[in-house]
């Protein structure tokens, strides 16, 4: 029994790592387009005479409710409305082809995650001194070579222990997709108890879980130890 | 001709005009200090000539070449802007060397950069980086650093680090080298170190505007010294001359209040 549980819950643990690999691989660049929209100080109308339509940002506007808007809502939420809503509201479930669950939940992660990295992407490269760029613009840098060669790293050291807690919580937000019916670790731990009517099961996915995180902070030790080497 | 001139620069942050019609000239090979109480705009006027702040109005010329001119409207672009800045150099009162690079990274990192953007960096990008590098080594060991060059900034004593600042400002060779209070930021006895490396690069005659409170340094080392208050400059002229026997009222009071400081 011991190994066909632990069997089924790797399995289950697969769905957890998929789902984490794929949100972190696209939710960590679109974090960043969404920080630098945050931080866009673009006015299209700053010679107008109206006051407040001078100062309007619209770009940082927008992103701003973007974010207000999926930081405000649970995730559960929108990964219901994200796998429903077609179905419901169009009358064709964009779902429908094999790994359609998983996309969708993908998807929803994605978007609510990269809202969550942007602010902490924003506030980074917001700590890194003035100066700094100033000092690159001096020596005739451009925009993106002060970023990439300036700003970046000191942004990355900075942002490792809020990305640290927000990726760990992601670990365990993955528990999330059974909602769409995708068996991940709990989902997986939990059948044991309809059929089989045995609890341990349940309990065992936290070791899953336990390791799972274990490993990742591990790595950001092993990180934020790397990034020592300069204040 | 002089190497540089300002004429009638005017800034304004808001409704408050923080400089109001600056106007001076700067022969090649000489060094002009900047004095004023705090406030008088003496930052201000450095980041103008480094394009950090855009003027609200007025002219400055490099050579005789109009690098800016508030009238003409023409937006600029970046790659202009940048290749006129780079006849500046500037030296930050709080150093900002970039933390995540050794103090000849910190040199040769722009001159890297730029050496990227020539067309025959593939084929000769050894030879240019080797250059870029010995160069920066040269710098490093001008200002006295020759055993400090792979360390990281934060390694570095405060007087050590605008050092490292000053020889990056010099890798690219710019025509006008500019100072923002080089040594406010540091402790008194690292002071003489980097005072020491201004006095030697005005003997070799590099252009120099150097916004500074020591006025007994100010007296020995520059050529011209320009008083500002308020966003205007109030007297100028020989250096010595000016601050041993300062012409106006406001000018022999600020420097009382100096005299004063140091006793
Ligand atoms: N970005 C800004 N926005 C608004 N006001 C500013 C800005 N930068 C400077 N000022 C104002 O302009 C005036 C001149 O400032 P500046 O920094 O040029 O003076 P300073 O002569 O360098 O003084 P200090 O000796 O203290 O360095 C000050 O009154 C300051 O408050
Ligand atoms: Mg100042």
């Amino acid at each position: 029994m011991f190994w066909r549980v632990t069997f089924e819950l790797l399995r289950g643990l697969g769905s957890c790592a998929e789902l984490f690999a794929l949100t972190l691989a696209f939710a960590l660049p679109l974090g960043l387009v969404i920080a630098f929209g945050l931080m866009s100080k673009w006015r299209p109308f700053r010679n107008l005479r109206t006051p407040w339509l001078r100062k309007w940002r619209p770009i940082s506007w927008l992103t701003n409710i973007i974010v207000w808007i999926v930081r405000g809502t649970p995730l559960m939420l929108q990964l219901i409305i994200i796998f429903y809503g077609p179905g419901i509201w169009f009358g064709n479930n964009l779902w429908a082809f094999s790994s359609g669950r998983m996309s969708a939940c993908v998807l929803a992660f994605v978007i609510n995650y990269a809202c969550y990295f942007s602010v902490i992407y924003r506030g980074g490269i917001e700590g890194v001194p003035q100066g700094q760029r100033e000092a690159g613009e001096v020596l005739g840098m451009t925009k993106g070579q002060i970023f990439r060669k300036i700003t970046l790293l000191q942004m990355v050291k900075r942002i490792v222990p809020p990305m640290s807690n927000e990726i760990i919580t992601l670990v365990k937000d993955t528990s999330l997709a059974r909602i769409i019916a995708i068996t991940e670790l709990i989902k997986a731990g939990e059948s044991f108890m309809k059929s089989s009517g045995i609890t341990w099961p349940l309990f065992y996915t936290a070791v899953f879980y336990l390791l799972f995180v274990g490993v990742l902070t591990i790595l950001f030790n092993s990180l934020e130890k790397k990034l020592s080497y300069f204040r | 001709m002089s190497i540089l001139e300002v004429q009638n620069v005017r800034k304004n942050f808001g409704s408050t005009a923080v400089l109001n019609d600056i106007s001076f000239s700067l022969n090649e090979g000489e060094t002009i200090a900047i004095i004023g109480s705090s406030g008088s705009g003496k930052t201000t006027l450095l980041r103008c000539l480094n394009f950090l702040e855009k003027p609200s109005g007025g002219k400055i010329l490099v050579d005789g070449n109009v690098i800016f001119d508030a009238a003409n409207r023409a937006a600029r672009q970046e790659k202009e802007i940048r290749r006129q800045r780079l006849n500046f150099g500037m030296v930050f009162q709080s150093f900002n060397l970039f933390p995540q690079y050794t103090a000849l990274q910190n040199v040769t990192l722009a001159a890297e950069l730029l050496a990227q953007e020539r067309p025959d960096f593939k084929q000769k990008k050894k030879e240019l980086l080797a250059e870029i590098t010995e160069r920066g080594k040269k710098l490093l060991a001008d200002v006295g650093l020759q055993d400090r060059m792979m360390q990281y900034p934060h390694q570095l004593s405060g007087g050590q680090q605008q050092r490292v600042a000053i020889a990056r400002a010099l890798s690219l060779s710019p025509r006008i080298l500019c100072f923002d209070e080089p040594t406010s930021a540091l402790d008194p006895e690292l002071t003489g170190e980097v005072l020491r490396v201004i006095r030697g690069l005005a003997e070799k005659k590099t252009t120099m505007i150097i916004v500074t409170h020591e006025m007994a340094f100010a007296r020995d080392v520059a050529d011209l010294v320009l008083f500002m208050d308020a966003g205007v400059v109030v007297e100028e002229g020989p250096a010595k001359d000016t601050i041993e026997r300062p012409k106006t009222e406001r000018l022999r009071q600020f420097l009382s209040r100096y005299a004063e400081g140091e006793a």
